[in-house]
C-alpha cells in the first residue's frame, strides 16, 4: 500500500473538525469525503455501496512520506547535572526478553553524531557500558557472560574519570547451579574524558539523530529502579539505592527513578532531590511486577513498591504522530452516518473511516452503536501471518488481501491486543492513533468465514446496508463516545442496534447500557461474543484502550500472574463473567462456542409461539428453517455463538425462540471458560453447548432485549435482494421496537 | 500445532471425501487428517493470497519469521477457493504420506 492513513478522532458532530494524517508515496491524491454503507467486495453480495459527500476537503493533495517510529522507552531532558557528569554511577534492575536479539540500550546518555556520552547497553547477549569522547573514539567494557531471558539481574556499571576505571557488575537476582550468568568486569580505558553533550537521558532506546526512524537500539524487556550518579559507588552504596536515596548519598545521586508511581500516567517520577522527571513514549507497559514482587499482592494498588518495572518492547506504538494532511469540519446538514475519507492515487487506494454523530436534540429514533473498542482491540490484528492456528480454527487456508500482507511486512504499524510483542509478550494496549487497516471497507479478513470473510468493521456495514435499503433513519454513535458521555448519549434513543460483535467493554459502557436498558430502552444484539472482555480506556491520552488477558476466556495471550490489573485505572481486567456480569445479563444469551468455517441456520423451538413472541416471527412459517443462507458461512448461525444460560444470567421470563444447535461442524468448539475438567466431544456436531440461541425478553420500563447470538446473522439480511427471513425477523423486531408502547408496563 | 498422529496410506479413503468438499462438515476421519496437516506450524505455512478479490488466488507461505514478506508462489492461479484448497491438500499429502493422494 502506497497510500495509508488515520484520523484524530473517530466520531464528530456537525460544526466540529476532524484531522486527517496521511501518508502518501506518490506524487498527489485525491481525497473524498464517502458515506459508507456497505463494503464487502463480494460479488453475490450487495457490492460495495459509497456516496459521494460534497465538502470542501474534496480534492487532490500533494502527497508525502509519514513514517511511524514504534519502540517504547523514557525520555528525561538534559540538564546541567546530566551534561556535566564525568565519572558515573548508573545501575538497574534488569529482566531483558530478547538478550540475543542484537544491541539494546538500558540507560543512554548518548550522542551519536559525535559518538559522544555513555550507554548501559545489552551487546551480544552479554551486559556492557559503551563511553564516548566526543572525538569519535568510543571503548566498549562488556561482561563475560551472557544473560539469561526473563531472569532478574542487578546490573551496573561506573566509570571513574580520574583512572579512566569502569566496573561492571551482572548479577542474576536467581543461581541455577552449573548455569554461569554471574560477570563482574574492572577494566582500565584509554578514553582521555567521556564527551558531553546536549542530548537527554533516555531508557530503553538511544538515538542515532534527532529525525524520525533514529531510535536505536531498542530494548525488549523489564527496567526497574533505575538510578544514576555522579561518582563511582562501591557495591554496598548500590544496594541501598536500591530502595531509595538515603541521606549520605544524596549529593552523589543525579536521578533515582521510580515506575511505581503515576503508574496510570506517561510520567516518570524522579524521587531524588533534583526531581529530573520524564515521560514514557510509546506507551510501554506499566503496572508490570518487578525484581521484588512476592506474589503475596496481586494488585499494583496495594503494593505500589513491587510494581516498579516498565516493560518496554521495541514495537510498541502509540500515537504515529504523523503531520496533518487535511481536515473536515462536519457540515452541519450532514446527516449521522459512517464516513469515510476515501484516499486514491492511481489503483492505490485507502479509507480513513470516522462517524458522525446527530447533533444534540436533533436525534433519530435509532442509534447503531457502532463497537469501536472492539475494532481497537483487533487494530492491525496479525494472527493469520503471526502463527499457525488460523487455519486450523477456521478450517480452511488463511486468505490475505493487501492490507493482511501490508500490516505483515510493516510492523512498525503495531500490533492488535491479539498480538504478542516481539519478545512474545502479550500486547495490552491499543491506540487509533495510527492507520487501522483491518477496520476499512473492502478488507477480507482470515476470521471471516466461508464467503465474504468479514471480521468487525466490514462486517457491520452489512447492517449500515440493510439499514439504509430498508430506510431507515438511523444515527451511528461510537463505543468511546459511549465511553465519556454515559447514558444521556443512549437516552434520546428508543432502540440501540449492536455490531455484529461488540466484544469490549469499559465500567463506563457496560453501566450505561444496563441503564438504559433499566429504563425502558430497546436493544437489539446483532451479533455474538458480545460484553466480554473488560477494557480501560487510558484517562489522559486519547485514544488509547488496555485489555489484560486474565484468568480464562478464548484469548491468544495470557496475562502474567500479578498482571491482572489495568495500568490505565486500577480495575481488574479480564472477563465481565469473572466480575460477575457475564454476557448474559445484559443479553440474555453470551459466548459460548466458536468455528470460522461454516455457519448454519436455526429452528424454532416452543417458546416462538407463545404470544410474547407472536410479533417476532411474523411472516414466517411454523417449521421454517431460518438463516440457511449468506455470504458468512452460508448460515445466519455462525463464527462466533452465544447461548441462553440462566445461570449465568438470562433472565428467568427469556423466550428462547430459536437455536442452531446441532448444524455445526466440529471446527466449532465450545470456549475454554466452560471446560473445569476436558473431555472428549467438544465440536458442534456432539456439543450441546454449541449452539446460537435467538432470546427475546421484556426489561423494566417497558423496554426489551432481542439477541440474534451470532456474527454470522448481519451476513444473511441481504440474501434474496432483502426478502429472506433473517431480513424479516430483523424488521419485524425493529418496527416493535420503535414503536413506543411498553412491552410490559 | 504439532500433532502426534501420523497420516498413512490408511487415511486414502479420505481424499475423495476432501476433494469433494474442502470446506464444511467432514468425517471423523478426515478431520483428523486435516487436523494434521492444517495444523501445519507458522514456517513455510501455506496461505491464500487474494490476488483479485472473490475472484483469483494464488498460493503464498508464511516465513515464520516477523517483518518478512509472504512468499508469493504465482506459478498457479485459481479461481475458486475450492481449487486452492485441494491443491494444498494435494501437495501436503505427498509431503506426509510420499505418494499421491
Amino acid at each position: 500500500m502506497k497510500i495509508t492513513g488515520y484520523a484524530d478522532k473517530i466520531s464528530a458532530r456537525p460544526g466540529e473538525s476532524i484531522r486527517f494524517m496521511v501518508n502518501c508515496e506518490r506524487p498527489r491524491y485525491r481525497a473524498d469525503i464517502v458515506r459508507l454503507v456497505c463494503g464487502d467486495l463480494n460479488p453475490d453480495g450487495p457490492g460495495i455501496r459509497e456516496q459521494v459527500v460534497p465538502t470542501p476537503a474534496n480534492t487532490s493533495y500533494k502527497g508525502r512520506p509519514q513514517k511511524i517510529e514504534s519502540g517504547s522507552y523514557v525520555k528525561i531532558p538534559n540538564s546541567p547535572l546530566l551534561q556535566n557528569l564525568t565519572s558515573f554511577t548508573v545501575q538497574a534492575m534488569l529482566w531483558p526478553t530478547t538478550p540475543d536479539s542484537g544491541a539494546q540500550a538500558i540507560v543512554s546518555k548518548w550522542q551519536d553524531r559525535r559518538r559522544s556520552g555513555f550507554a548501559l547497553v545489552i551487546q551480544a547477549g552479554r551486559l556492557a557500558l559503551q563511553l564516548g569522547d566526543g572525538k569519535g573514539t568510543v571503548e566498549v567494557v562488556s561482561a563475560t557472560k551472557p544473560l539469561l531471558a526473563r531472569q532478574w539481574y542487578f546490573v551496573a556499571a561506573s566509570y571513574d574519570a580520574e583512572t579512566g576505571r569502569v566496573t561492571l557488575y551482572q548479577e542474576p537476582q536467581t543461581d541455577y547451579p552449573t548455569v554461569s550468568d554471574a560477570a563482574r568486569i574492572r577494566k582500565k580505558t584509554q578514553l582521555a574524558q567521556m564527551g558531553s553533550h546536549q542530548a537527554g537521558l533516555m531508557f530503553a532506546a538511544l538515538r542515532t539523530g534527532s529525525g524520525k526512524g533514529r531510535l536505536d537500539q531498542k530494548f525488549n524487556g523489564k527496567i526497574d529502579s533505575p538510578r544514576l550518579a555522579n561518582r563511582v559507588l562501591d557495591r554496598s552504596d548500590m544496594e541501598r539505592l536500591k530502595s531509595g536515596v538515603p541521606a549520605h548519598l544524596q549529593e552523589s545521586v543525579v536521578g533515582a527513578w521510580d515506575f511505581s508511581q503515576d503508574i496510570s500516567s506517561t510520567i516518570v517520577t524522579d524521587m531524588s532531590p533534583n526531581r529530573l522527571h520524564g515521560e514514557t513514549v510509546n506507551m510501554p507497559a506499566r503496572g508490570m511486577k518487578g525484581y521484588n514482587w512476592s506474589g503475596e499482592s496481586m494488585d499494583w494498588k496495594q503494593a505500589p513498591e513491587q510494581y516498579g518495572a516498565i516493560h518496554f518492547h521495541a514495537d510498541d506504538v502509540y500515537d504515529a504522530g504523523w503531520e496533518v494532511d487535511f481536515s473536515l469540519t462536519v457540515p452541519a446538514q450532514l446527516k449521522s452516518g459512517l464516513y469515510a475519507a476515501r484516499l486514491r492515487s492511481g489503483a492505490e487506494e485507502d479509507y480513513i473511516p470516522f462517524v458522525v454523530k446527530p447533533t444534540p436534540g436533533k436525534e433519530k429514533k435509532l442509534a447503531f452503536l457502532l463497537p469501536t473498542a472492539s475494532y481497537m482491540a483487533y487494530a492491525n490484528e496479525h494472527m493469520a501471518t503471526n502463527a499457525g492456528l488460523i487455519e486450523l480454527l477456521s478450517g480452511r487456508l488463511a486468505p490475505l488481501d493487501k492490507n493482511s500482507l501490508f500490516l505483515n511486512e510493516h510492523r512498525e504499524y503495531g500490533g492488535s491486543c491479539y498480538d504478542s510483542h516481539s519478545d512474545g509478550s502479550g500486547v495490552c494496549y491499543s491506540s487509533r492513533l495510527r492507520p487501522i487497516l483491518n477496520m476499512r471497507p473492502k478488507h477480507i479478513s482470515a476470521l471471516g468465514g466461508d464467503g465474504s470473510s468479514l471480521w468487525q468493521f466490514n462486517a457491520d456495514t452489512h447492517i449500515t446496508d440493510w439499514l439504509e435499503t430498508k430506510g431507515y433513519d438511523f444515527d451511528v454513535i461510537t463505543d468511546e463516545d459511549l465511553h465519556y458521555e454515559g447514558l444521556a448519549l443512549l437516552k434520546p434513543y428508543q432502540v440501540i442496534l449492536s455490531g455484529t460483535h461488540p466484544e469490549y467493554h469499559s465500567l463506563q459502557m457496560w453501566d450505561a447500557m444496563k441503564a438504559y436498558q433499566n429504563q425502558g430502552g430497546r436493544l437489539m444484539y446483532m451479533g455474538a461474543n458480545g460484553w466480554y472482555w473488560r477494557v480501560a480506556f487510558h484517562p489522559d491520552c486519547p485514544g488509547l484502550m488496555e485489555v489484560r488477558r486474565n484468568e480464562g476466556g478464548i484469548r491468544t495471550w495470557a496475562a502474567e500472574p500479578g498482571e491482572y490489573y489495568h495500568s490505565f485505572t486500577g480495575e481488574y481486567g479480564g472477563l465481565w463473567r469473572n466480575q460477575g456480569r457475564a454476557p448474559q445479563v445484559m443479553l440474555g444469551t453470551g459466548f459460548s462456542a466458536q468455528g470460522f468455517d461454516i455457519s448454519a441456520p436455526y429452528h424454532r423451538l416452543p417458546d416462538s409461539f407463545q404470544p410474547r413472541a407472536a410479533f417476532i416471527f411474523e411472516g414466517i412459517g411454523k417449521d421454517e428453517v431460518i438463516g440457511d443462507f449468506g455470504l458468512i458461512g452460508g448460515g445466519a448461525a455462525g463464527l462466533e455463538i452465544d447461548r441462553a444460560d440462566e445461570r449465568l444470567g438470562t433472565p428467568p421470563h427469556a423466550l428462547v425462540l430459536a437455536t442452531s444447535k446441532g448444524g455445526h461442524t466440529d471446527i466449532y468448539l465450545v470456549v475454554c471458560e466452560e471446560l473445569l475438567v476436558t473431555t472428549p466431544g467438544l465440536g458442534g456436531t456432539e456439543n450441546e453447548l454449541v449452539r446460537a440461541d435467538m432470546v427475546f425478553y421484556e426489561t423494566p420500563g417497558g423496554g426489551a432485549v432481542w439477541s440474534s447470538s451470532s456474527i454470522a446473522w448481519a451476513g444473511s439480511l441481504s440474501h434474496n435482494k432483502y426478502d429472506n427471513n433473517v431480513s424479516r425477523i430483523t424488521h419485524n423486531v425493529l418496527e416493535r421496537f420503535l414503536d413506543p408502547a411498553p412491552f410490559v408496563r | 500445532m504439532h500433532t502426534v498422529y501420523k497420516i498413512s496410506a490408511n487415511d486414502q479413503n479420505v481424499v475423495e471425501e476432501f476433494n469433494a468438499r474442502p470446506i464444511g462438515h467432514h468425517s471423523p476421519a478426515l478431520q483428523r487428517v486435516l487436523n494434521v496437516i492444517r495444523g501445519q506450524p507458522v514456517r513455510d505455512k501455506y496461505v491464500l493470497i487474494c490476488t483479485k478479490p472473490h475472484q483469483e488466488w494464488t498460493l503464498g507461505k508464511l516465513t515464520g519469521e516477523r517483518g518478512k514478506p509472504v512468499r508469493l508462489l504465482k506459478e498457479q492461479v485459481f479461481t475458486s477457493v475450492e481449487d486452492a484448497e485441494r491443491e494444498v491438500f494435494r501437495r501436503r499429502w505427498e509431503r506426509h504420506t510420499g505418494t499421491k493422494g
